[in-house]
């Protein structure tokens, strides 16, 4: 069970237990984290699940594609060169230990 | 601001995210969600998407009891409103009465099930043990017919194609998704459908459905062991009209989404609000309607923000490989201008009223962020720019 550490933008720090399999985004819903919104679901239909992920962390969970890109326009917060849609971040057991930090705000 | 109780009836996205949005908002009151349904407030667009193929109900809940319960919102599930009683601002739960300061209806809509002969024998597909159960019913090989070719009824036939059952679908309007895109996006649909495998009879109603399957108006038999009725929804309004609060398909609100009782809004499928720009009154049936509804409700009642809501519409249905994408909206008459780039605008007169698209993010994303400008988004503007839709 890869475990998965969220940073919220005030510095608050939760390790959750993901399931191989599920998304990053799905794990912070089910683990009740606020500063994951997740309107659409994982649709790829909003850019409410937006999540900076921790430079030690950016080449083993791979860059955004285009439509993430795409989506990410619609960001509220800043996005920057590790910016990914949570929901787009399938949990491996290669991520055991993945770091990722939350935006002020997703709306 | 009122920190008296306020109550949600209605647990689906727009009244879930009403709960939270308040929350957020620092509504300090006691904030009660009331839903129908039993179990924890859920996702329904999926059921006729990914659930379909991976049964995995427990991704379609919204929060864990746990953020409910941190953030002070009382969950009554499993629970039916039987009346409003305006004048004592009470709600009544069969013999019990619950007071409100300030009421939201969330109430949403149900399946509209036309009084055919046999209509009893169709399947639905709108809540999860309706999901479920069509779900158990494609564990071995069926022919299925399925009655109506809107957004619903089309994802199901493309999942149930996809996994090997012999799909048709009868229309009554005579091309796909008739309310929702244009003629051509239709025919794009009707293509991909075809090639999947499903038989599609457009501008033919089904009049009947037998133990041996579906009767159309042409006396066509579709032979089918499985119908699934996905003909549309009507909103439910049944509440708030006894309450005597104004309906006109829908709950009838205006611009602030307020009732025709101050202390009472609606939001999502089941209100019927003015369109920013036209005036117009419209009822969506979307995620992003119920949840921009219910974010601007919250900031009406814990900021007193008086804008008139405005948000962009936008919906979205994935139909095999295909994610179409639509910004804005259109009326079944506007007119259609094809890009090459596949993507389709649409004009109400000089001005773009709505942008489809399939599998194009970007100008999905671009359109949207063009027709929350508005201004500059005429007919005349757009073809000088050689129909470029970056926002200015």
């Amino acid at each position: 069970m890869p475990r998965l550490t969220f940073v919220e933008h005030d510095g608050t720090e939760t390790t959750l237990e993901a399931a191989t399999g599920d998304s990053v985004m799905e794990t912070a819903v089910a683990g009740g984290l606020d500063g994951i919104v997740a309107e659409c679901g994982g649709s790829m239909m909003c850019a409410t699940c937006h999540c900076y992920v921790d430079d030690a962390w950016i080449e083993r969970t791979g860059t955004r594609s285009e439509s993430e890109d795409d989506m990410l326009e619609s960001a509220v917060c800043e996005v920057r060169p590790t910016s990914r849609l949570s929901c787009q971040i399938v949990l491996t057991p290669e991520l055991d230990g993945l770091v990722v930090h939350l935006p002020e705000a997703q709306v | 601001m009122r920190t008296g109780p306020l109550v949600i009836v209605g647990a689906g996205q727009g009244g879930f995210q009403a709960a939270m949005s308040l929350r957020q908002e620092g509504y300090a009151g006691p904030i009660t969600l009331i839903g129908a349904e039993p179990g924890l407030p859920y996702q329904r667009p999926p059921l006729s998407k990914a659930y379909l193929k991976t049964g995995e109900a427990e991704k379609l809940t919204l929060r864990p009891q746990a953020v409910f319960d941190a953030k002070g919102i009382t969950l009554r599930m499993g629970t039916r409103v039987t009346a409003i009683d305006r004048a004592a601002r009470q709600l009544c739960i069969g013999d019990e009465r619950l007071d409100y300061e300030t009421l939201i209806l969330a109430t949403g809509t149900r399946n509209l099930r036309p009084p055919l002969p046999g209509v009893e024998r169709a399947l639905d597909l709108r809540t999860l043990p309706d999901a479920t159960a069509l779900r158990a019913a494609l564990e071995r090989p069926r022919r299925i017919a399925v009655v109506g070719g809107g957004f619903i009824g089309l994802e199901f036939a493309a999942v149930a194609a996809s996994l090997g059952h012999r799909v048709s679908l009868a229309e009554a309007a005579p091309r796909l998704m008739a309310r929702a895109v244009s003629a051509e996006m239709s025919e794009r649909f009707r293509l991909l459908h075809e090639t999947l495998g499903t038989e599609l009879f457009l501008g033919k109603g089904a009049t009947e459905v037998t133990e041996g399957g579906l009767v159309l108006a042409d006396g066509t038999r579709l032979a089918a062991d499985l119908v699934l009725l996905a003909a549309g929804v009507r909103p439910n309004v049944e509440l708030a009209e006894a309450a005597g609060l104004a309906v006109d398909n829908g709950i009838v609100v205006d611009a602030g989404l307020r009732t025709s009782d101050p202390h009472i809004f609606a939001l999502g499928d089941c209100a019927a609000f003015p369109e920013a720009g036209s005036g117009a009154r419209v009822r969506l049936e979307s995620v992003q309607a119920a949840t921009d509804h219910a974010r601007a409700i919250a900031r009406t009642i814990v900021r007193g923000d008086a804008t008139p809501y405005a948000a962009v519409p936008w919906f979205w249905s994935d139909q095999h490989d295909a994610k179409l994408q639509i910004a804005g909206l259109a009326r079944p008459g506007d007119d259609s201008l094809v890009l090459d780039s596949g993507a389709v605008l649409r004009f109400r007169g000089d001005r773009l009223s709505a942008v489809e698209t399939v599998n194009d993010a970007r100008t999905h994303m671009q359109a949207r962020r063009l027709l929350a400008q508005g201004a500059d988004a005429t007919r005349d503007s757009l073809r000088e720019r050689n129909y470029d839709l970056t926002a200015a």
